[in-house]
């Protein structure tokens, strides 16, 4: 019958009426993202030897379909070596406006070194402070450029606005927690 | 003073009362109305501006007034600025005949700006003119758009004006006047006229809608096929006239169809016994009841989608129509041949007809919705092949 299907339908609506939105108010709460987000670029770190995995060889530059990576290698100082190959990346830039964060520097990687991680909030007001060096991108660095500007203004730790499903980033993620 | 005076001092301030309480009504409806759909559709609606979002109408009013007010150069100027003032004009001045509590209950005043013997008569023409704001909106504008929605919506309105008007008059025999005072003493006395007239009050419901441009007959505002109908050239504070006159149509719809059908101003009168007098309270019930139908308005906004036009067309004058008719004509009969019987047996019958109506609504649909399959000789094909 037509107007019990009409019925049915309003049901519905009352229903939902006094359902929990499923929108999240997200400055204020943390918005969840799955662990295969990708977001801001990660440098990881070798476990144990605290090295760099990073050996400067330029194929996440070669592969980059955007253009936004930008590596210039050196040779690593035997007494001091910064990574555990024969050079490591004296300059690693990324431009976080060109990205568009498809990944596939992080496949072109021979030793895992660049990894796309979960975050996301990088809005800033001029277009150079979007050049991502490595001592934004390595593991233990929190939050973007400007939002570790603003905690360092507050005087407060760097806030995320996203939360995982699950707690705990993907494993290629050596070493990164967030909250 | 003399006398006359202070009448008319009286009656311009309660018909200024009048027109801040609609208009502060309107306000929050929007509001009420945005947060409502929003929890329908599992979203929490507007709440930033202001604590839960309260001030919201607020800032929309600042927004649209300081607004740059658009007149576009093909535009009739003077009739472009009448349209929305006879819109929202007529949406108001319909409100004031229909009485709040008992005489005398407004602080020694009359709860009612202005007092006619043919209130229902009049009320139905107010709002029949408010036809003329939308259409000449859409005709002043000097475009497409706007005059295909102005005239859509002109015969939209008029179409269903007649289906409003004679589902009425069942109501109107049986009470014998067209007092809204007549008809509110009636039921104090026999009980809400819904119990007798459920048919056409169904109808009338219908209709209701159609004539306040609400879904699912919001036509004239399919922005899929005519961008925003008559509203296309306007913006800022006549925008908002516009809308405002919608939304007040929409309260005195309510309005109506709380005093005609479900006893007006008064309580029901069983609650008597636990409180003595409570059903006499001036405003309160009838502030009730507007909620009720305020909130049934929003509730199939946010549940059914626009009717096509010709299934609109076919709603009304295949359906709407000849069912107000056949109402008016078995109250007639009733009324005439019922010799001694009371009235339980109209409602009884009234209510059969619902029902019926109920059980064959998948019968009636051919009405409006018939199947557009075309015999393959018929169709005509463009281009040569």
């Amino acid at each position: 019958m037509g107007v019990l299907e009409i019925a049915k339908g309003m049901g519905v609506t009352l229903g939902k009426l006094f359902q929990k939105p499923v929108t999240v108010s997200y400055p204020e709460q943390r918005a969840t993202l799955q662990p295969r987000f990708r977001g801001r670029h990660i440098l990881t770190r070798h476990p144990g030897t605290n090295l760099e995995k990073c050996i400067g060889c330029s194929l996440c530059a070669a592969a980059c379909p955007a253009y936004a990576i930008y590596v210039e290698a050196a040779e690593n100082d035997p007494a001091a070596p910064v990574s555990p190959g024969e050079r490591y990346a004296k300059v690693y830039e990324i431009n976080m406006l060109r990205c568009i964060f498809c990944g596939m520097c992080e496949e072109a990687c021979p030793t895992g070194a660049v990894v796309l991680g979960n975050e996301f909030e990088m809005a800033d007001y001029r277009s150079r402070d979007f050049v991502y060096a490595k001592e934004d991108m390595l593991v233990g660095v929190t939050g973007s450029i400007p939002q570790r500007r603003e905690a360092t203004r507050l005087g407060k730790p760097v806030r995320l606005g996203f939360q995982l499903d699950g707690g705990q980033p993907r494993a290629e993620l050596e070493g990164v927690k967030y909250p | 003073m003399p006398d006359w005076l202070a009448t008319l001092l009286i009656s311009l301030l309660k018909a200024v009362l009048v027109v801040l309480g609609l208009l502060t009504t309107f306000a929050y409806m929007t509001l009420i109305e945005r947060r409502l759909l929003g929890r329908m559709q599992l979203r929490p609606g507007p709440n930033r501006v202001g604590p839960m979002g309260l001030l919201q109408p607020a800032a929309d009013a600042i927004k649209s007034i300081f607004k740059e007010d658009l007149t576009v150069t093909l535009a009739d100027k003077l009739v472009y600025t009448l349209a929305p003032i006879v819109a929202i004009g007529m949406a108001l001045t319909a409100f004031g005949g229909l009485p709040a509590g008992p005489a005398g209950s407004l602080f020694g005043e009359n709860p009612w700006v202005y007092n006619l013997d043919t209130g229902i008569l009049a009320l139905l023409a107010l709002t029949s003119m408010g036809v003329y704001g939308i259409f000449l909106g859409g005709w002043a504008s000097g475009s497409k758009y706007p005059i295909l929605g102005g005239l859509r919506s002109s015969a939209q309105m008029i179409s269903y004006e007649l289906g409003m008007g004679l589902s009425l008059l069942g109501l109107l025999m049986i009470v014998g006047t067209t007092s809204f005072h007549g008809i509110v003493g009636w039921q104090a006395q026999n009980g809400p006229m819904i119990l007798f007239q459920s048919l056409g009050f169904v109808l009338f419901l219908i209709s209701s809608f159609a004539e306040t441009n609400r879904t699912p007959f919001d036509l004239p505002e399919a922005e899929q096929e005519i961008v925003a109908g008559y509203l296309t050239e306007y913006s800022a504070i006549k925008w908002a006239l516009f809308q405002m006159a919608e939304y007040v149509n929409m309260i005195t719809a309510s309005a109506v169809m709380s005093t005609l059908f479900f006893g007006g101003w008064k309580g029901p009168q069983f609650l008597n016994a636990l409180i003595p007098g409570i059903s006499d309270w001036p405003l309160i019930w009838l502030i009730v009841k507007i909620a009720f139908f305020l909130f049934l308005f929003i509730w199939v906004r946010a549940t059914l989608p626009r009717l096509r036009y010709d299934q609109l067309m076919r709603f009304g004058w295949k359906l709407v129509l000849p069912l107000a008719l056949a109402n008016t004509m078995l109250t007639a009969a009733f009324l005439a041949f019922r010799g001694s019987g009371g009235l339980w047996f109209l409602g009884v019958l009234s209510l059969a007809g619902v029902l019926a109506l109920l059980v064959l609504s998948d019968r009636v649909r051919t009405l409006w919705n018939q199947p557009s399959i075309r015999p393959e000789g018929d169709i005509v094909r463009a281009g040569g092949d």
